[in-house]
């Protein structure tokens, strides 16, 4: 194999794995994985220096929002 | 992070230059609609290819998207992108969060798309394929995604207003009073039409109710493994929970088959509608962890699954659509479905996946406040709507490629079938459409039920014509059974999900109004109040699934009709908003973008509203029926037409007075809010063409984004020399 093509074979390697890499962090998003990071992000933002919650407490109290905020759903 | 530090320089993408490349692939799309248009609406005799609607649809909604959709978003809500939107000025890491167009794209299909736009399209077959077809592409295109994406649009600017909120800050008290009263309607009658689409298709099938009662437990699971085991990591869940529903309706095929386990999952309508009934109460009332949220994640999993394998199945098997372009019961009005002709009854029959109010709500909910771009609304608010369009599209012809005979069998109330498949088959034969009853009995074989006969609601067609799709291409006539079950069991999970989550909202509504009476009642930790709103809302649609099971006229044929015209009145409250908000800005010239469909929907709306009410069809009118029955009642008869005892009867007189008096209160409800309306347009116009508005002022944004699905060349750029920028910052 010349080196031309290894190069293109591994320039399309790396096409898909971030086409893929990108359908994942897509995924994930939709699946509203992302919410302790994105209050992680918040967090670091507004109280530099406070520790944060810790990941299972931040998920029960995310969960528990919907006790009171109904979300919409339709038909 | 340091990437968003300098300002946007843009107000709106310039228009793409036409290169002749673009010219020739414009004339394609153009030519391929033309084409497919052409197939689908002059062919008169002889079978098509689903692959023309296909091709009809989707070149339509290119065109719509890229010329009507862009037009509107620049030149009509003059889209702004320097402007700061909600989630980028109130950031709060919760509900108000600059989010990727994609996920928020995805965000906001699930929540809009349910089992809606798989039971209108079914119905509305019976006058053939076209009339649906050309309501849920036209309607699209020029009113459900506008509505979608206009509501959106102002709801982004007013920092995600509910509806509720923008119809009396702008119209008044009066159009806000009705927008509440009118979710309130509608969400009763949705549940109730939704629970009884899942009675008629589970009732006496061991199969479909062992598998849909096993989702409880599944969902248990998920919400505790979330829980405690793996908090956060929603894919893997969703992913075991979707193995378990697999096996679940594997497992259901072995139930149906055991003379004993058969007998204990075979349920009537009444035991499964006090079943749904108890169910909806303890499910409202349970912390959201536990069933709630996992059975969310579980039906967003199936759905967008199951609409992609339909979309490839369709696409790569090609079915024929069976059924003709017009039945004669679109000009008749006589159709054993749903009565009334064509117009307006398609119009209020497709609501979901053509112009449904209800997604109003949802547009100005919880998406306002995550896009990131204000001109992001077209590809959220406008792209959407398509794609539920094309749902429809799909549930469509799953109806039409069934044979006809047995899609009537089907869909006929049980009353006007009889017992047998000899008299079923004999009734549809009565309505010109031949079938013979090994036909009906065979069908019920392949797919391992009991019976075919009168599973009114939608979703055993769309099951039946999905099962003959999947089967063609995966596992032939041996796994016919199994993907039917497979897609009853998906649209009845939506469903519940729906039911639950319906129920919470009606509860939380009521307890917000019961609070003005009474302080406690707005707590909504209190517990007796909690139980207390619950039980009423579950009563609500608790009453209407009881009398539409029990309705001897076929509750689907009764209720549809009044679930249509409760989601148009919706509909009407959101364009009339819009058509307020364009015009007290001062953009009067435009505002014929959301007032045609205003029109549209209120002319469709209100005739169907005065032929449920004034008709002297008593196929049609609530009232001439009711009349009759009473007056065979007042001299003594003890059965008439479909209905056979006296206590039959006098049920008749009672739904028709009920379903009666509500299409006169949503009649009404539609008039008090266009006059309402139209007020405040001739006093804007008298002010010299503005008012003002409640609109949020103006800030800078700091952010960028691309603004559709794939990013122009141009935005690449843009976005690499911003990354390399904020990279040399850091």
């Amino acid at each position: 194999m010349t080196d031309t093509r290894t190069g293109r074979v591994r320039r399309a390697r790396a096409t898909v794995a971030a086409a893929l890499a990108q359908a994942w962090h897509i995924a994930r998003g939709v699946a509203g994985e992302h919410a302790y990071e994105i209050y992680l992000e918040h967090h670091a933002r507004t109280h530099p220096g406070v520790p944060p919650m810790g990941e299972r407490e931040f998920w029960r109290r995310h969960v528990d929002r919907g006790d009171t905020e109904p979300g919409s759903r339709c038909c | 992070m340091s990437s968003t530090n300098r300002t946007v320089e843009r107000e709106a993408a310039p228009p793409p230059r036409w290169t002749p490349a673009r010219i020739a692939v414009w004339a394609a799309v153009a030519v391929v609609g033309a084409a497919a248009w052409g197939v689908v609406a002059l062919s008169r005799g002889e079978e098509i290819s689903a692959a023309w609607l296909i091709f009809a649809a989707l070149a339509s909604y290119a065109i719509g998207y890229r010329f009507y959709a862009r037009f509107i978003s620049y030149r009509v809500l003059r889209v702004d992108d320097t402007r700061a939107t909600p989630a980028e000025r109130i950031n709060n890491g919760t509900d108000f969060h600059p989010t990727d167009r994609r996920v928020l794209y995805g965000h906001h299909f699930a929540a809009i798309a349910g089992a809606g736009p798989l039971v209108g399209p079914v119905l509305a077959a019976q006058m053939g394929y076209l009339p649906g077809t050309l309501w849920i592409i036209i309607g699209v295109i020029f009113a459900g995604a506008v509505q979608d994406m206009v509501v959106l649009f102002f709801s982004m600017r007013r920092n995600g207003r509910s509806l509720g909120q923008m119809a009396r800050e702008e119209i008044g008290p009066v159009g806000g009073v009705a927008a509440l009263v009118a979710v309130l309607a509608i969400m009763i009658i949705l549940l109730a039409v939704l629970a009884m689409v899942v009675v008629n298709a589970l009732a006496d099938s061991p199969w479909g109710s062992f598998s849909l009662i096993m989702t409880i437990p599944i969902a248990l699971f998920m919400g505790c493994y979330l829980r405690y085991l793996r908090p956060g990591r929603v894919i893997e869940t969703s992913l075991i929970g979707v193995v378990l529903l697999l096996a679940a309706i594997v497992a259901g095929g072995w139930v149906a088959a055991d003379p004993f386990w058969s007998e204990v999952f075979l349920f009537t309508h009444n035991e499964l509608t006090i079943g749904l009934v108890v169910y909806g109460f303890v499910a409202s009332v349970l912390p959201v962890w536990l069933l709630l949220a996992p059975r969310d994640y579980l039906s967003t999993f199936m759905k967008v699954g199951v609409v992609a394998l339909l979309a490839v199945s369709i696409i790569v098997s090609m079915p024929v659509l069976r059924l003709p372009a017009f039945t004669d019961f679109a000009f008749n009005g006589e159709g054993p479905v749903f009565a009334g002709a064509l117009f307006p009854f398609v119009f209020i029959t497709i609501a979901c996946g053509a112009l449904s109010g209800f997604h109003a709500l949802i547009s100005s909910g919880t998406t306002p406040k995550l896009i990131e771009k204000e001109s992001q609304v077209r590809m959220i608010g406008y792209g959407s709507m398509l794609t539920e369009s094309f749902v429809a599209v799909m549930a469509l012809i799953t109806a039409c490629v069934i044979d006809p005979g047995v899609y009537f069998a089907m869909n006929m109330p049980a009353g006007a079938l009889g017992d047998s498949v000899t008299s079923a088959a004999a009734a549809v034969n009565q309505l010109g459409f031949t079938v013979s009853p090994e036909t009906l009995q065979s069908t019920a074989d392949s797919i391992e039920e009991s019976s075919v006969l009168a599973r009114t609601g939608g979703a055993p067609t769309f099951a039946l014509g999905a099962a003959q799709i999947f089967s063609s291409l995966f596992g032939g006539q041996a796994m016919m059974a199994f993907w039917y079950h497979f897609a009853v069991m998906f649209e009845a999970l939506f469903i519940l999900t729906t039911v639950d989550a319906g129920t919470r909202v009606g509860r939380f509504m009521l307890q917000d109004t019961l609070g003005n009476v009474y302080k406690p009642m707005r707590d909504i930790t209190w517990k007796p109040g909690l139980y207390l709103t619950s039980a009423l809302v579950v009563a609500g649609w608790g009453y209407f699934l009881w009398a539409g099971v029990n309705d001897p006229l076929g509750g689907i044929n009764q209720l549809f009709p009044l679930f249509g015209i409760a989601n148009q009145l919706l509909a009407a409250i959101a364009l009339a908003v819009c058509t307020t908000l364009l015009i007290k800005s001062g953009r009067a010239r435009y505002a014929w973008i959301t007032l045609i469909p205003l029109v549209w929907d209120a002319v469709v709306t209100l005739t169907a509203s005065y032929q449920k009410v004034f008709s002297t069809d008593p196929a049609i009118g609530f009232f001439a029926q009711r009349a009759r029955y009473a007056e065979a009642l007042a001299a003594g008869e003890t059965s008439l037409g479909t209905a056979q005892t006296v206590e039959q009867m006098e049920k008749v007189v009672v739904n028709t007075t009920v379903d009666g008096v509500l299409s006169i209160l949503f009649a009404l409800l539609i008039i008090v809010v266009l006059a309402d309306a139209c007020r405040v347009w001739v006093k804007a116009l008298r002010a010299g063409g503005s008012l003002p508005t409640s609109e949020e002022p103006y800030q800078r944004s700091t952010l960028w984004a691309p603004s559709g699905l794939i990013p122009t060349k141009e935005e690449r750029e843009i976005a690499a020399a911003r990354s390399g920028e904020g990279a040399a910052a850091s």
